[in-house]
């Protein structure tokens, strides 16, 4: 049999970097996936830089020198997206909209996954009185409304006024109220498995550290599935903020530009026919929420090796292709022909990630 | 007799993360009815794949060609309807693990009578009564009631005989068997052997066995095939095989089969050697274990369990103990108490001098220089993000030896020369490693400090009879070479004797038997060490007869005492 | 061995479980039901002092209300005579207590309990999310299983995405785009409310009033009701039940396509068991138990959602109310109901847990 004997390694950087390595491996519509929701993710991203570049009027731009732009026009060559109830146009407001959204994603990730990562750990790896303490408070707030406890953080820290930083700080820390519970859940999941793991118990029984044991042997293995949890964080967070902005905890349109905010004023359009102020805003969250969920998806399908597809074998095989030397490996064993498609238990991270 | 099934000139091809693999190059098999063919080989020899596509259990990823015929029909190409026509009605088979075999959420009766209603129009009370029926051929008692049980209520070895009861409900003229006992305990696997014995008696059954130990080959089969990385290398008939193995890798796989009795010659030369060095006797014992009992709380409304219940037994400097028992005797608990992995929780166990009972991590850590431990499985004993040469170098750095991967890697180096690694495997990852490699390095670490004790918890369990050998040659040779005492823990009687000095034979977390090799194995007094003994499958076919001879009557004895 | 049937084998080393094991340790089921139970109060407890902490961070409501309209003496009596004033470790204590007998305090604006509220718009809610679980479990459950049965095919994507696109689209934008297409373009179906005026008008006069107009237009008789009511249903639970919908549908496709690939489905396959009942039975059972609990998680995904929906359709249930009372800045009416609504979830979840129980026999015996 042609038989791998010795892996030609890759060693370059850039085969071993997590996205791109699934990309290489990924087949037909799966792949198709990734690229379309990778595609949507980097015009989000490229949108948000340049917006200053790409709006042809500010966000709180009610005329130029032609005089006031009036209000619910429609869609016309200055405005090639209408403009809005208040008088702003609704194009500029939907681009410069990725800032604020880019801005409160950053915000609240950075803040909900160093804690709840570490309190993760912490309390998967020590257990006892305060693992099930942090638990029981984990599983209430998760269980609880996404957008209900956000409501009453927004109130809490904006004390109901919107500025720019406040409203996007308002969001974010709101948002990551709800959401150190959710990393705490899955990193806690993670830590819990690997602890009976024999490298843990072996570092055991060499007499390594608590802290050498949890840092240098759990956590860099237990944070394999933070790719996923951020996609679904950070959709999750635009879902947030533009259904804050929409009972009128947005930002003011003179401090920034918030789709949620233009599509609570847009109910009352809605009813006399006005499509303009609200489709284009709700298309935005719509695209860019596709997009990263998209890739999310593909990353969780890829790196389960019951849900990969593979490519078809040829009947002629080359001697074998490069094996991968992604440190850690992709998350099945080493081929074992005789044990192919391992089993599991049923995945349930996806349920917790959907809120 | 009549031809079952034929297998000409089979290739079967695979995608894989690795790219394409020919897991099958030209095998020709066939099997006549009331017989039976054993494949053996190790993994990736392509003996379940090809078992598995005699009833086209293959993924979508595999590309088949050659030609199979099952009962005149070609398999080969058999789609949808026809297919499953064929399964289960012309070949069944039985898998590897019963807990995972069986539905959770469903009654065992249901799932037996899923399968006749696959194939025909019975009514529920028809397929039912069958179901029973088909319980009680395979042994198990109150099958009325216990055909609404759940498979969870049942033993591993029920399970399996219900997995069997399954594959026969259709009176199939082929059972494909893929290692059905390896999950299971020794004395159970007899029996399972046993059932499936008579189904070739009685019903004409033919049966493919496939499996990598050579014992239950001598005891069960009629023919034998080898294969090696998708090659059939040797086909013979089992006597044949055994006494004059053509091909030299059935000779050596032969060759290294463990067997009881090897290992008698070599402890006497060992103890001879350290009387002569005045070790024994005079030196401290290494672990001291008075009346030990380890005990699992039970918690809110579950009763607690014991593990292990008053054993006693010593371990002298330089001294090989092998602890054998079957599942839930207590002994890799013991292991895991002596290594500080586990509180003890009653009784006395002196590990080097300090008291394990009650002890607390400061006053143990240094002591855990001294001891090393080699863990069983190898796929997890390594962290999957540090090179082994990292992984190796640990105990170094924890114990300050070495400030980091990097100043340790002229120890890490020797080590690995120690186990018969090449250096360069320092810098690969574990996965790059395989099975053997991996347990190699796992030897490594554990010997990174020079210990006094090393506990090996079934070290070789998990591998390849060839790299089992291999392992624990090396073992043996580093015994020798260092001289540390050693706790070797496994449920094989055959390894444990070709390592250790002194046997201990536990069941329920009880010491039922010690002594040396010679007198465990040679001359066992406990009726539980009779019975494990006797149903340990010989690699020999001619003796394998005896020894079934043998259990038969020791089992026989048991039931009229029972009676 | 010449016998046909061998002598019943107690194996004397490998001996059965003993016969159903309720009387050993305890039924296993209640003492679950239990231990879950008592988890109720601790989570209630926790949610209910979050909400308490937050909002009192930015001062007493009363001025965060009023405090533009009234004198500073005013504002003084009032916050006197409303206890406001009073060290915040004793108010939390009493509120505490007072959640615990069903007393979700009273609103600043309008003076009502806000438990009265629940009574009087809660039917109002129940009947929306009973709507949106209807329309998920109708698109989701059977969609997901179609897509695990044609896995990786162009059906399998194409449902996907579809899920996908449903959980993208906030629940206010499905909402107004419906009504966008449905009632201001195609005019099939009307624009906001719950019934038209001459329905609710009709059910003031029923003896037994609901409160759920399902039920009174049941009660009614006429056809015109049931139509007028249903039709103003069709837009807000379409919406609210699409985005559940998604979920269940991925739900739904990861858990078959994992249990297809269990080593018991191989075993039943080769006993030849056809595709389609493997999926529909053997992936069905075990893969519905997390998808039970699942549901109770949606259940607070529903919640917020009928908030942001009952808004866009003007469907006067809690959610509506509690969108009215944040815009008048009546924070009292708002940790009333948000409490409410903790107690409710806490409740569900516990109800779906013992559900999930019951239907897993590996937690029964």
């Amino acid at each position: 049999m042609a038989r791998a004997t010795e892996p030609r390694r890759l060693t370059t950087l850039w085969h071993r970097l997590p996205v791109v390595h699934q990309l290489r491996q990924s087949v037909g519509l799966q792949r198709g996936m990734l690229i379309a929701g990778l595609s949507i993710t980097v015009l989000f991203l490229l949108t948000a830089l340049l917006a200053p570049l790409v709006a042809p009027y500010g966000f709180a731009q009610l005329k130029d020198a032609d005089g006031n732009f009036g209000a619910q026009q429609p869609p016309s060559a200055e405005h090639i997206w209408g403009t809005t109830v208040g008088g702003y146009d609704v194009f500029s407001r939907v681009i410069w909209g990725t800032q604020t959204a880019l801005a409160v994603i950053i915000v609240a990730v950075v803040l909900s996954i160093f804690a709840g990562v570490l309190l993760g750990l912490v309390s998967g790896y020590l257990g006892g009185w305060l693992d099930r303490v942090l638990v029981v408070i984990a599983d209430a707030v998760f269980a609880f409304p996404t957008l209900l406890l956000a409501i009453v953080a927004a109130i809490a820290i904006s004390g109901g006024q919107s500025s720019l930083w406040g409203g996007v700080l308002a969001a974010a820390v709101s948002i990551t109220v709800v959401y150190i519970p959710q990393y705490f859940r899955v990193i806690r999941a993670e830590t819990v498995r690997i602890k009976s793991e024999a490298y843990v118990e072996s570092a055991k029984v060499i007499g390594s550290s608590t802290s050498r044991i949890m840092f240098r042997h759990v956590l860099r293995n237990a944070t394999r599935t933070l790719p996923l949890i951020f996609t679904l964080n950070s959709s999750e967070a635009i879902l947030t903020l533009a259904g804050l902005g929409f009972l009128g905890f947005g930002i003011e349109p003179t401090a920034a530009a918030e789709w949620g905010y233009d599509l609570n004023r847009s109910i009352s359009d809605v009813t006399s026919g006005i499509w303009w102020t609200s489709v284009f805003p709700g298309v935005a969250i719509v695209l860019v929420v596709l997009g990263i969920t998209l890739v999310g998806e593909s990353l969780n399908d890829l790196a389960d090796p019951r849900l990969r597809t593979r490519r078809r074998a040829s009947v002629t095989p080359a001697p074998t292709a490069e094996a991968s030397a992604v440190p850690g490996g992709s998350l099945d064993d080493a081929v074992n022909l005789d044990t192919l498609e391992q089993t599991d238990l049923v995945d349930t991270t996806e349920s917790e990630g959907l809120k | 007799m009549t031809r079952v099934v034929d297998i000409s000139k089979l290739e079967i091809a695979f995608a894989t993360d690795a790219g394409t693999v020919l897991a099958v190059n030209d095998v020709s098999l066939c099997v006549d009815a009331g017989e039976v063919l054993a494949i053996v080989g190790e993994s990736g020899s392509g003996k379940t794949v090809t078992a598995k596509s005699i009833i086209g259990l293959l993924p979508e990823t595999a590309v088949t060609r050659g030609a199979i015929i099952l009962n005149d029909r070609e398999v080969i190409g058999l789609t949808g309807a026809r297919l499953r026509a064929t399964r289960g009605a012309d070949a069944a088979m039985v898998f590897q693990e019963p807990s995972t075999s069986l539905i959770p959420v469903f009654t065992v009766g249901l799932q037996i009578a899923e399968g006749l209603r696959a194939h025909g129009k019975y009514t529920r009370k028809e397929s039912r009564a069958k179901a029973i029926d088909m319980m009680k051929k395979v042994g198990i008692p109150d099958a009325e009631t216990r055909v609404d049980y759940y498979p969870h209520q049942f033993s591993g070895g029920q399970k399996q005989r219900i997995v069997i009861a399954m594959a026969l409900v259709l009176d199939p003229e082929l059972i494909i068997a893929d290692e059905p006992t390896t999950a299971l305990d020794v004395t159970v696997q007899a029996e399972i052997l046993d059932l499936l014995r008579r189904c070739r008696d009685e019903f004409g059954t033919a049966i493919i066995l496939i499996t990598h130990n050579m014992g239950i080959v001598a005891d069960l089969a009629d023919r034998v095939a080898v294969m090696f990385e998708g090659t059939l290398v040797e086909e013979a008939g089992v006597v044949e095989l055994f006494t004059a193995p053509k091909h030299e890798y059935t000779k050596k796989l032969l060759a290294a089969v463990p067997r009881i009795g090897s290992g008698g010659a070599r402890a006497t030369a060992r103890t001879a050697e350290r009387v002569a060095s005045g070790t024994v006797n005079t030196a401290a014992p290494v672990v001291v274990a008075r009346n030990l009992v380890i005990e699992y709380a039970g918690g809110f409304g579950r009763r607690s369990f014991r593990a292990v219940d008053g054993v006693s037994f010593t371990i002298s400097p330089g001294e090989v103990l092998g602890l054998v028992g079957e599942s839930g005797s207590g002994k890799t608990t013991i292991g895991r108490a002596i290594g500080g992995l586990t509180r003890v929780t009653g009784g006395s166990l002196q590990v080097l001098g300090h008291e394990m009972l009650g002890i607390k991590e400061r006053t143990f850590k240094p002591v855990r220089g001294d001891i090393g431990f080699v863990f069983q499985d190898p796929a997890s004993s390594f962290n999957p993000l540090l090179t082994i040469a990292q992984c190796v170098a640990e105990p170094l750095i924890v114990h300050g030896r070495a400030g980091d991967a990097a100043a340790a890697r002229p120890r890490v180096n020797e080590l690995l020369e120690a186990v018969q690694l090449p250096r360069g495997y320092g810098d690969r990852f574990p996965h790059e490693l395989s099975g053997g490699q991996r347990q190699r390095a796992s030897l490594a670490r554990s010997l990174a400090l020079d210990p006094t004790l090393l506990i090996a918890d079934e070290p070789t369990s998990a591998l390849d009879v060839s790299v089992q050998a291999r392992v624990l040659e090396l073992f043996a040779e580093l015994q020798k070479q260092l001289g540390f005492a050693a706790l070797f823990i496994s449920h094989d009687l055959a390894v444990v004797d070709m390592l250790s000095d002194r046997i201990a034979v536990l069941y329920h977390g009880r010491l039922v038997e010690e002594g040396t090799g010679a007198e465990v194995l040679g001359a066992p007094q406990h009726p539980y060490t009779q019975r494990l003994l006797a149903s340990l499958p010989v690699p020999d076919p001619t003796e394998q007869a005896l020894r079934r001879e043998h259990l038969h009557s020791l089992q026989a004895a048991d039931l009229a005492e029972s009676a | 061995m010449t016998t046909t049937t061998v002598p019943a084998v107690t194996d004397p080393v490998d001996p059965a479980p003993p016969a159903p094991r309720q009387k050993r340790a305890g039924n296993p089921l209640l003492r679950f039901i239990i231990v879950r139970f008592l988890l109720i109060f601790p989570t209630i407890f926790i949610l209910v002092t979050m909400v308490f902490v937050l909002l009192r961070t930015i001062g007493d409501p009363i001025t965060a209300a009023l405090g533009g309209r009234l004198s500073a003496d005013q504002l003084a009596e009032r916050i006197r005579s409303a206890g406001y004033d009073r060290p915040i470790l004793v108010q939390y204590f009493e509120y505490i207590g007072q959640v615990f007998t069903g007393n979700f305090g009273t609103t600043i604006s309008d003076g009502r309990p806000v438990f009265e509220l629940l009574l009087n718009y809660g039917g109002a809610t129940l009947e929306l999310a009973f709507y949106a679980l209807i329309v998920a479990f109708l698109v989701g459950i059977p969609l997901g299983m179609v897509a695990a049965y044609f896995r990786d095919k162009w059906p399998d994507a194409f449902l996907r995405v579809i899920a996908i696109l449903f959980y993208a689209t906030p629940v206010f934008f499905a909402g107004l785009l419906l009504k966008l297409i449905f009632s201001v373009w195609l005019k099939v179906l009307p624009v906001a409310g719950r019934a038209s005026t001459r329905t609710e008008l009709n059910f003031s006069k029923l003896e037994n009033r609901t409160g759920i107009y399902l039920i009174d237009a049941i009660q009614l008789g006429t056809p015109a009701a049931i139509g007028d009511v249903l039709s103003h249903a069709v837009l807000p639970g379409l919406a609210l039940g699409l985005l559940t919908a998604g979920v269940f549908l991925r739900l739904v496709r990861t858990n078959v396509i994992g249990t297809l690939s269990m080593d018991y489905v191989d075993a039943a396959r080769s006993r030849g068991v056809s595709e389609y009942r493997l999926v529909r039975r053997h992936a069905y059972k075990p893969a519905l138990i997390p998808i039970i609990t699942v549901i109770g998680l949606q259940i607070a995904v529903l919640l917020g959602g009928a908030v942001l929906t009952e808004t866009t359709f003007e469907w006067k249930g809690l959610g509506f109310k509690l969108a009215e009372y944040l815009s008048a800045r009546d924070f009292v009416a708002v940790q009333g109901i948000v409490a409410l609504l903790a107690v409710i979830v806490a409740l569900s979840n516990f109800i779906v847990d013992i559900i999930a129980a019951i239907i897993d026999p590996r937690v029964r015996y």
